[in-house]
């Protein structure tokens, strides 16, 4: 057997496990669990905090999707909920917060603001949270209604009932390289560009 | 039925009659009194305006600064003074030439109050406040390197790109906003963990790689 590592660059990786009858039955099973004992860090800045509010109490209640206790430290929390606008001021504060979550770990960023940056098309707003960590489901709406957010409860659930074991990549840690970003810098350009009714504004405007 | 013109407010006069000249104008808009003042002698008229009795200004409502889009037009740095026991209101402007460096004295030694808003006025239009005890940015974070936001130069999107904005906030240090003094009086620094405490104490505040 040819123990000698290949030269680097040919490394190929081969998944752990290969999906078989007793992975997917173990799958079906573990992420029905975590599918619906969904614990959500509010991380609320603004008034999709109050649809949250609203969403969480009595009418609504996201306790029927097993989320009824809000994790106030991100260290035993599922899913980030980015309820609001996130300005460059709070942009290390939810990349700390994200970090200290442990895996398995979503991300679902609330409204129009925390997707895109919104209205706030300005010096102090992050342009979408997705550019500081990354996202699952993006819910529009300015703010959303409850059963806006609800719907995207339930498609992350969806999302979380396709994941499976055998792709551990699922499961990595998106790392940031030495500039801070997980995304490229171009990227993150791009995806800030102007649009909406900000058009006629021009950087050398 | 005639309209009354709204009457100047007579600590107008009474400013004239003390400082002649430093009183450069006075005007009266929507029924507020606003009287400018020279920058040179402009802590003198506001202590004036708190102690001396009959005017007895006591409370500074706000501190905030306007930059007009006019370019040659000066900015201008608002007080506006209530007093308590009148139940009178008197605006004092401050016309400050953007050719020259932007700075008043400080009236915190005045209004205890003044501290805040003069350090929003110093983070928003970079008007330089002489003798404050403290001031440092207090909406943007410190290592904030693009100019002071609410000036008309200052575009709208910020002056670096978003790719860059991202890095630098990114790279700020969260737990480095509070100044030592802030923390003292939460009475909170003796509770951190040994490594914050050891960067508060080094003044760190973030870096820019």
């Amino acid at each position: 057997m040819g123990l000698t590592l290949p030269p680097d660059g040919e490394v190929t990786e081969v998944p752990a496990v290969s999906p078989n009858w007793l992975t997917t039955r173990l799958d079906f099973l573990v992420n029905w669990g975590r599918a619906n004992s969904l614990w959500p860090m509010p991380f609320g800045t603004a008034c999709c905090a109050i649809e949250f509010m609203a969403t969480a109490a009595g009418r609504f209640d996201i306790s029927r999707f097993g989320m009824e206790r809000m994790s106030f430290s991100p260290r035993q929390a599922d899913v980030l909920i980015c309820a609001g606008r996130l300005p460059f001021k709070l942009a290390p504060i939810i990349r700390r917060v994200w970090d200290q979550m442990p895996q398995p770990k979503w991300a679902i960023s609330m409204g129009a603001c925390a997707s895109t940056g919104g209205i706030f098309d300005t010096y102090a707003m992050v342009q979408g949270i997705d550019t500081i960590i990354p996202v699952d489901v993006y819910v529009p709406g300015c703010p959303p209604r409850p059963e806006g957010l609800m719907y995207g409860i339930m498609l992350l659930q969806k999302k979380i009932k396709g994941e499976t074991m055998a792709d551990p990549s699922l499961r990595q840690e998106l790392l940031v390289n030495e500039q801070g970003f997980f995304v490229p810098p171009e990227k993150i350009d791009e995806i800030s560009e102007p649009f909406g009714n900000s058009v006629h504004q021009t950087r050398s405007a | 039925m005639t309209a009354v013109a709204p009457a100047l407010s007579p600590s107008v006069d009474a400013l004239r009659a003390a400082f002649g000249s430093a009183v450069l104008r006075a005007a009266v808009s929507c029924g507020d009194s606003i009287v400018w003042v020279a920058a040179d002698r402009a802590h003198e008229i506001l202590a004036w305006l708190k102690n001396t009795p009959g005017q007895t200004f006591n409370y500074l409502t706000d501190v905030t600064a306007v930059d007009y889009r006019d370019p040659d037009r000066p900015l201008e740095v608002s007080y506006q003074l209530r007093s308590l026991s009148r139940k009178a209101d008197l605006r004092v402007k401050i016309p400050l030439d953007k050719a020259q460096p932007l700075a008043v004295d400080s009236v915190v030694d005045l209004w205890r109050g003044a501290d805040w808003l003069e350090r929003e006025v110093f983070d928003m239009f970079g008007v330089t406040f002489t003798g404050h005890p403290d001031l440092r940015r207090i909406l943007m974070w410190d290592t904030y390197a693009e100019g002071h936001p609410l000036r008309k130069d200052f575009p709208l999107r910020g002056n670096f790109t978003r790719a860059e904005q991202t890095r630098q906030a990114l790279a700020a240090n969260p737990e480095a906003h509070y100044s030592m003094e802030e923390l003292s009086i939460a009475d909170a620094f003796n509770e951190l963990p040994e490594d914050m405490k050891r960067r508060l104490l080094d003044g760190q505040r973030g870096e820019l790689r």
